[in-house]
Parts: C-alpha cells; structure tokens; sequence
C-alpha cells in the first residue's frame, strides 16, 4: 500500500492538485482534499480490463482489428465523446483526419454557448489564481457553483491568504439567478452571500437589464425579470466599484434557449465596466469529461473547436450541423467511436450504427457496442495531460496504479495504423 | 548514408563564405568534411547554378501557447478561407493569420525554415506552449519565458532581494519551463494593467510594487548575463504602439547601460509626434542608437498589408486597442498572477495614414541599422503579418525598385512622411543569410546549427537564383532537416520531428524552499507539479531535448 501525494484530478475542471491517494493494488482511495466529484471519480473500482466483440471477451488485437475494419467500411464515421487526455486527443484527430471522420466532443452543445460568444465579440476572463488574490467581489450568474466545483469557496475564496486583499473573508458574493445549494459561499464569518433569486427564463430578461444598468441607460420598469431595478442597481454599483470585479457562469446551468445571448451579454457586462475605468473580469466554469482539452487539442490541430468533421479531407467547423446527435438521428452517420476514458456513466447516444467504445473500465451497457475496449483513465493508469477550466494552465497527471490497461492514444493509434 | 550537394553557390555566414563554389557532404544527419576515403557517394544532388544556405531560423514568432490557441478559436473565418487538405504524407488543417500546427510546420519548411522560437512562453503556459510545439512538424522550436509582471519577482524587487536570489529564480524558471531565453512583456505593465493602470512609462511605479519598468529591465538583463545565457533579455519595450514611444526606447537602450539586450518588433516602437496626424517616424534616432550600442540587437515586426491577429502578452495595450479590432472582437485575459495575454484582430490598410507609415518605419530600420549581425527578418507573426509573408518582405529588402513601386501605392501623406524612397540599400543574399540564419543561431545560442561547416546539423536550404526575390524564397528547389530531404520544389515531401532546444543554467536549490511556500500560500498549483519533466517533452517518441551550452561566467 503507498500514499501519493499532490496528485492533480482531471475530473473536477478546476484541476485540483493536492490529493492524498491510498493506492492498494489497484483499489483507490482519497484520504486528504477529495470532494464529491474528484472522489468517487478516483475511487470508482476497476473491473473489466479485457476487450470485447460482439459481448465476447477478446484480446486487444482483435477488438482493434474488428473496430479498424468497421471504420474502413463506413462512409461517415462518428468520433465522439472525446472525453479523454492530450495524447488521448492527438490520436483522436489523427484517426479522424484518416477516416473522414466528424469529431464531436460530448458538452459541445453546452460549451457552443460560451464559443459563439467568443467567436462573435470577444471576453475578458481571468483565472482562479488572479482570483484566488484579486477578487473582492463574485456575481454568479445562474448557476450553482458549489455543486459545479465543489472546493471553488474553500480553495480560491476563503483562503487565509491573498496577495491583494487585506481580509480575504470579506469579498462579497453575490448570486443572480438560483440561490446557491449549500452555505460554502458563506463566509468563515458567517457572512451569507447576497442572493438575487429568479428562474431560469426570467434569466436572460435580468441579466440584460442589469448590463443597462451598468452602461447608466434609463430604466423605467420597477422590475426586470422577477427582480426589482432597485435590486440590479445594487449588483451593479457593487460591481462597478469593485476593485477586481469577476462575473462567473456555467454554461451547463444556464438551460434555456440561446443560451448564447446571455452569456454573450454577461461579458459585455465585463467588458463594459473595463471600459469604463475599472477592472472586472469573466470566468466561465467549463473543463469536466475533457472539454478544455478537447478543445484546446482540436484548436491547435485544426483551427477549431472540437466540433469539426474532416469527411471532406480537410477540417471544418460547424457548431450546428456537427452535431451527433443531430446527425444520428438524421441518418447520416454510419459507424461511431465513442471515447469516454473518465467517466463510466457517459455513454454512447444510441447504438443504432456499428459502434466502437474505448470506455472506462466498469461502463455497462443496455445494448452491447460492436466493440467495448476498456481503456485507462488519464491521472490513475497512466501519465498524460489535461487542460484546467481557465484555458491556460495545462496539468501533468500522474500514473498512480498499473491495471493493465491501454491508453486511448495506444488504442485509437493502432486503430488508425490498421485502416 | 553520405550525401553529396555538388556545385552550389553557399552562402554561410558563419564560416564567412559569401557566395562560393563549394561542395557539402551530410553523414547521419550531420555536415562533414569531403571524406578522405573513397566511401561511394549514396544520393548526389547536382545544385549548379543553385543558392545553397543553411535552414533559415525564425527567432521570434508566436507559434505556441494560449494566445494563439485563442486567436485560433477566435477567428474561424479567419480558417475556412484556406483550408489545407491531408496528403498521403501530410496531416490537414487550416491556414491563415494562425495557421494550424501541423499547417504551421509544412509552411515554415516550405519556405526554407528550420526552426523557430515562441518568443512569449508564459511559465504558467509552458507545457501548454510545448505541448502545441510539439505538434509542428519538421521544425525544430524553443522559447522565451516570459517574467516582468510576475507576482513572484515583482515582490522580490519590492523586498529588495538582491541580484543573486534573483538569478536563482530566473535560473529556476528557465529550467522548470524548458526554455532557451527570457522575454520581458511591457515590463511590469501587465501586472499594473491588472491594478487599473492603464500605462506605464519606462521609470513610472506600478501603483501595488514600488518597481518600476526600468528596474525591472536592468534586474533581468543582469540576471541572463550573470547566469550565461546566450540569448540577450529579449524585451517588448513600453508603450507600444503610441505615438511618441521612439523616446522612450532610447531611453531603455540608453538606460539598460550597456548590458546586452534584445528589442523585439523595434518597428511598434519607433513612432514619433511629428506632421499634421502628430504621427511620424522615429526609424533614424532608432537606428542610429542601435548602430552605436554594440550591445542592442532588434528583430522588427515588419507590417504587411492585409488581415491579420494581434495575439500578445501586453494586456495593458491590447486592451487600449480594441477599438481598432478587425473584426470588432477580442480577448483578454489576466493569467495566474504570472502575466496575461491580449487577442485583438487587426487589418492594416495600405490606405489608412497609419498604417502606412508603420510599414515604412518597418522597412527603413531593416535600411538604416547597418549591421545585420545585429537585426532579424521578423514579423512578429502574427501580429505584423503571418509569417508565410517573408518571400514578399525579402524583396522588399532586396529589391529598390519593387521597393518604391510600392511605396508609390500607399496612403499619399504617408509617402511624404518617410525617407524609404530616398534609401538606395538593397539587402544582399548573405546579408539576408546573417538575419535569418548565422545571426540568428547566434543571438538564440544554438549550438551546430545557422552554419554549413562541418559538425553543424544538416539543416540546408537550396534555392534557384531568381531576380524575382520572392519567388526564389518561396519555393525553395530543396530542404534538409538533420539531413533528410523534408522539401521539393517547395513542397513538403517527408515529415519529421525536430528537437526543442533548451539551456540548464545553474541554480541554487534553496530558492525552492522560498517558491514552495508561494505556491502554497498564493497560487493554484503546486511547485512539483508546476516544473514541467524531460519526459512531457520526450515520453511520446516524437519529442527531444537539446541542451545549449551556458556562458561559463563568474556569479
């Protein structure tokens, strides 16, 4: 039995690298700074470590024989879930570049809000160490941060320390849209955040008055949805007298349609107030199932985010018609590879084509894939390379056991090798 | 295998050959001396009447790390007008302003490149950086960290640490991200940009830090001698971009007094008040004191007309300028208490006064500084042009009357504005050989290679002598990579993977302990697990190290 220490998670998004990890053969557990997500995450058992066709246990051989050959005969090949490390990535893109393949990463439908954003105007965004010693005040728009990152309070707010903040337990925290889940937004003081609450749809319709509010236009209206204009005027004072403002959101939280446009209003709200004189800053809160790296991988490999199909030899971007889902349900896809080396319970959309799984050991069927290849999982089986939430930081995860198993580069190379 | 290039005209630099009849011989990947024995020759190119020079060396494009990833991400438009298909030897992608990894290999190579150098590693991004790096094929690559608005070095100047413990954490830096030099961006300014501030003069006080820019420039610049770094403190001055800034880059060259100093895309900092637009140039004061002060060197930031992405670590002025963004979007960001970085699409406009006239103030500093030992062939890609525009850029150079056909088309108060037409230089071909190769392997500290003697790497570019400037260097006849032909006729033909070149100087271990408690106090990682290992870079097969001597100086 060993310990190791400062083992960083590729699960939690935030890239939490101070874990204590019991290793006991193959069986983990955390025993120091775990949370409800890096957890169980960590601590899920391992169980089947041999492939299978058909349901029928084979060696890796085989099992990349049989998923090259249901490649090499299909006219449009599906790679998605993309739910794995760097390498996992690059030998993704590789194969899909080979194939003619669609790449669709698993959140794309959700990160497409924060994208289309970006791509249309812009943002101004920070990350969690300037956080962590810079903010005084936190707006948290429609989303539930604490059960999105579970230790973001404890790790980059309550701190005992910040280099630019003389009492870190005094910023604020101010919550626009649902009311927080739990009390880790209050203070070690016992300070409670201030909670603007209203619902979802109500959501856009506040968030755009409150962007009016801060650019000093007029209001005439006593509320804006569901929420008094004497209410906004006080999340918009607070924010524009910030001196290190940061708006955060969750792209996952915010499920109402064109989401897009409010997220798109949320960073002129940022940007607003820069250009007003003062200093105020985005974060949005993505980077679970290996969306950050998905998509900083296919960024660099193709020009675009990880929504891209290659079937015309060369990349292409759509946010839309790449979908998957829209292009199962529509016929158009005729073999997928699913990749989903973090997490057993995010499984394929449909089995309806041929279909290939290079899942997490554990991931169990209603109707068994063509072929099942359980693979490692990035910072437990083997080393590898994962992008933190705030886009810059890229974190070394570590091999803590040896099962046995294959990395999704091992197996998505030999695949590409035998087509 | 012994490979022969027979009957070429070299022109090397570094072993003082301008244009010579000259035999090269490569074994494993190395140049050799003509073989005393008769081993039979195994591949014989027959290069009469062809240039040969060494791989051409790119020592300051951004090509790897966040910033780009960004710039990527923020212009698909951008992408989708040059789509580059897969070949049965090359991977797809896409072009243009920020082209696409693997894109950003072939093209590089296709134009006779070799190597090239992310001048902007922020320590934070570093593995991001190399990560990207090591996905460009061909080339061989490196780069710059960047400090000056680090938290870290920002409170050891405030306490008043002394040059040593501040060499230790250079040192330490250096090692922990894998790079071969150290880059100062607006030195302190972005750090004051996340402080409000919205400039920052050369001996103006970040409001926070009781530093100023000129400390901190005369503290790094210590710091690389003294650690024997080859590469001078590669600096993005103050100010750029603004009118008036030619004052304050005389003032940083005079006042770094006389420690070597690198000046990147001097071109952004030329500029005068002078003229009806109060815009002028301020290319001949630049160039004068660069000519004096043996110690400076510059690269330019060439711009080129058409549409293009600033990506850059200045915050404080990329933030200033996105109300000239084109398209109207951009990004900034401020980064892990370690620097930032500013995304800002730009079309520079032949007619726009401006514009014309930074590309002249461009081309008159390539005229005006006289030593070429001392000046590189650079655009700051991307951020004055993609780099896919250096053919165009060397007959401007080489070529007085493409020179001035084209200095007739550009904005007329412009024209009035600059002495191009009155500058009769034309670059000669080992001119161009020292700026772009042996000046260039020189300045990075690359040892065996920038040089065709024997015992340098077989990096070698060949070309047809053409009147037509760019079209000789665009589609280079052939290109050797440690002596695999990777080039024909300007296409790729055979991939490879180059190395990424490093330097190790020595540091004290302790400053570890100091770092440690930062870490944990302060940031969002640890220190183990911010150093990036030799086997992130080497553990794929793909990747190598090549450590570059250190000076061998007294501390």
């Amino acid at each position: 039995m060993t310990e190791i220490n400062e083992v960083p998670s590729p699960f939690c998004g935030a890239g939490t690298d101070d874990l204590t990890i019991q290793v006991d053969g193959t069986s983990l557990k955390v025993i120091k700074n775990g949370c409800a997500i890096n957890t169980p995450a960590f601590e899920q058992p391992l169980a089947d470590t041999q492939p299978r066709v058909n349901g029928t246990i084979t060696d890796l051989a085989t099992a990349v024989a049989k998923a090259a050959a249901i490649l090499q005969s299909a006219k449009q090949p599906l790679l998605g879930g993309c739910a794995t490390d760097v390498n996992g990535m690059r030998a993704l893109l590789a194969l899909a570049d080979k194939t003619g393949a669609v790449v669709d990463h698993m959140s794309f439908n959700n990160a497409r809000s924060n994208i289309l954003t970006l791509q249309d105007s812009g943002w101004m965004t920070t990350t969690l160490a300037e956080v962590k010693n810079r903010c005084d005040v936190l707006l948290v728009i429609g989303t539930d941060l604490e059960s999105f990152t579970p230790r973001f309070f404890e790790r980059y707010l309550w701190t005992d320390a910040a280099m630019f903040l003389e009492n870190p337990v005094q910023r604020k925290i101010i919550y626009l849209g649902q009311a927080p889940s739990g009390n880790a937004s209050s203070s070690p003081t016992g300070q409670d955040a201030q909670v603007f609450e209203c619902t979802q749809d109500q959501l856009p319709e506040a968030v755009s008055v409150l962007r009016a509010l801060i650019k000093g236009r007029p209001i005439l209206a006593e509320s804006a949805g569901g929420i008094p204009i004497t209410d906004l005027e006080v999340i918009a004072s607070q924010l524009k007298a910030a001196v290190y403002g940061v708006v955060t959101w969750c792209v996952t939280d915010l499920r109402f349609d064109h989401a897009e446009l409010t997220v798109q209003t949320v960073c002129e709200i940022v940007k607003d107030i820069n250009d007003q004189g003062s200093r105020c800053s985005g974060l949005p809160l993505v980077g679970k199932e290996g969306e950050q790296t998905a998509n900083q991988v296919c960024g660099w490999t193709t020009g675009y985010p990880a929504r891209v199909s290659f079937a015309k030899g060369f990349p292409e971007y759509d946010p839309f018609l790449f979908d998957s889902q829209t292009m199962i349900n529509a016929g158009e896809v005729d073999a997928q590879v699913w990749v989903q080396a973090f997490n057993v319970n995010a499984k394929p959309l449909s089995v309806t084509v041929p279909t290939i799984v290079l899942g997490r050991s554990g991931m169990a069927f209603e109707q068994e894939p063509d072929v099942f290849i359980p693979v490692g999982t990035p910072g437990i089986d083997h080393a590898g390379h994962a992008f933190r939430m705030d886009n810059v930081v890229a974190i070394r995860l570590k091999k803590l056991r040896d099962a046995g198993l294959p990395s999704t580069a091992e197996v998505l190379t030999a695949i590409e090798r035998a087509v | 295998m012994l490979i022969k290039l027979t009957g070429g005209t070299v022109y090397d630099p570094a072993s003082g050959i301008d244009g010579k009849k000259q035999d090269i011989y490569i074994h494993e990947g190395r140049i050799v001396a003509k073989p005393n024995d008769d081993r039979p020759v195994d591949k014989e190119y027959n290069l009469s009447g062809k240039v040969v020079m060494s791989g051409a060396i790119d020592m300051h494009t951004h090509i790897g790390g966040g910033k780009g990833n960004i710039a990527r991400t923020l212009l698909p438009e951008d992408h989708r007008q040059d789509p580059v298909p897969r070949s049965i030897i090359t991977r797809s992608g896409t072009g243009y302003a920020m082209p696409s990894s693997y894109v950003t290999g072939y093209r590089y190579a296709e134009m006779g490149y070799t190597a090239a150098f992310e001048p902007a590693v922020l320590p934070i991004n570093a593995r991001h950086a190399h990560m990207e790096m090591a996905d460009i094929p061909i080339l061989d690559k490196g780069g710059y960290a960047m400090l000056g608005s680090d938290d870290f070095l920002l409170r050891m100047l405030t306490a008043k640490k002394d040059q040593k413990a501040v060499n230790d954490y250079v040192a330490w830096i250096i090692n922990a991200s894998k790079c071969i030099g150290i880059k100062v961006v607006n030195a302190g300014g972005i750090s004051a940009f996340k402080f409000n501030q919205r400039k920052l003069d050369l001996d103006e006080k970040n409001t926070y830090y009781d530093v100023t820019p000129r400390q901190i420039l005369q503290t790094l610049a210590t710091a690389v001698k003294e650690l024997g770094i080859t590469h001078p403190l590669h600096v993005h001055g103050c100010n750029l971009g603004v009118p008036g800034n030619v004052d304050t880059t005389l003032d940083t060259i005079q006042g770094i007094g006389g420690l070597p100093m690198h000046l990147t895309h001097i071109q952004f900092h030329s500029y005068g008040t002078e003229g009806d637009f109060k815009f002028s140039s301020g290319a001949a004061q630049i160039a004068e004191a660069v000519n004096k002060h043996k110690n400076i060197t510059i690269d330019v930031g060439q711009i080129l007309f058409g549409q293009t992405v600033t990506a850059s670590g200045d915050t404080m002025i990329q933030h200033a300028n996105h109300k000239h963004a084109h398209p109207n979007k951009y990004v900034c960001m401020d980064i892990e208490c370690d620097a930032g970085c500013g995304v800002v699409p730009f079309k520079y406009k032949d007619q726009n006064f401006v514009n014309a006239l930074q590309w002249a103030i461009g081309l008159e500093t390539f005229l005006l500084v006289d030593d070429p030992w001392r000046i590189f062939l650079t655009t700051d890609h991307p951020n004055g042009a993609p780099f896919t525009s250096y053919p165009h850029l060397i007959r401007l150079l080489m070529d007085r009357s493409f020179r001035n056909d084209m200095l007739a088309t550009i904005h007329p108060e412009a024209q009035k504005m600059t002495t191009l037409g009155s500058i009769n230089r034309e670059y000669s071909l080992n001119e161009i050989a020292i700026m772009t190769r042996a000046g260039a392997a020189k300045i990075i500290g690359l040892k065996d290679r920038g040089g065709l003697g024997p015992g340098n790497w077989a990096d070698i570019t060949v070309y047809t002598e053409n009147a037509d400037r760019q079209k000789m260097f665009e589609k280079p006849d052939y290109v050797f990579k440690d002596g695999e032909l990777v080039v024909v006729d300007g296409q790729v033909v055979h991939t490879k993977w180059g190395t990424t070149h490093i330097v190790k100087p020595d540091w004290d271990a302790s400053v570890e302990n100091e770092l440690k408690g930062y870490f944990d106090r302060y940031l969002t990682m640890k220190l183990g697990n911010f150093k990036i290992s030799d086997d992130e870079i080497t553990e794929d097969g793909r990747g190598s190290l090549t450590v570059h001597p250190t000076k061998g100086v007294a501390l």
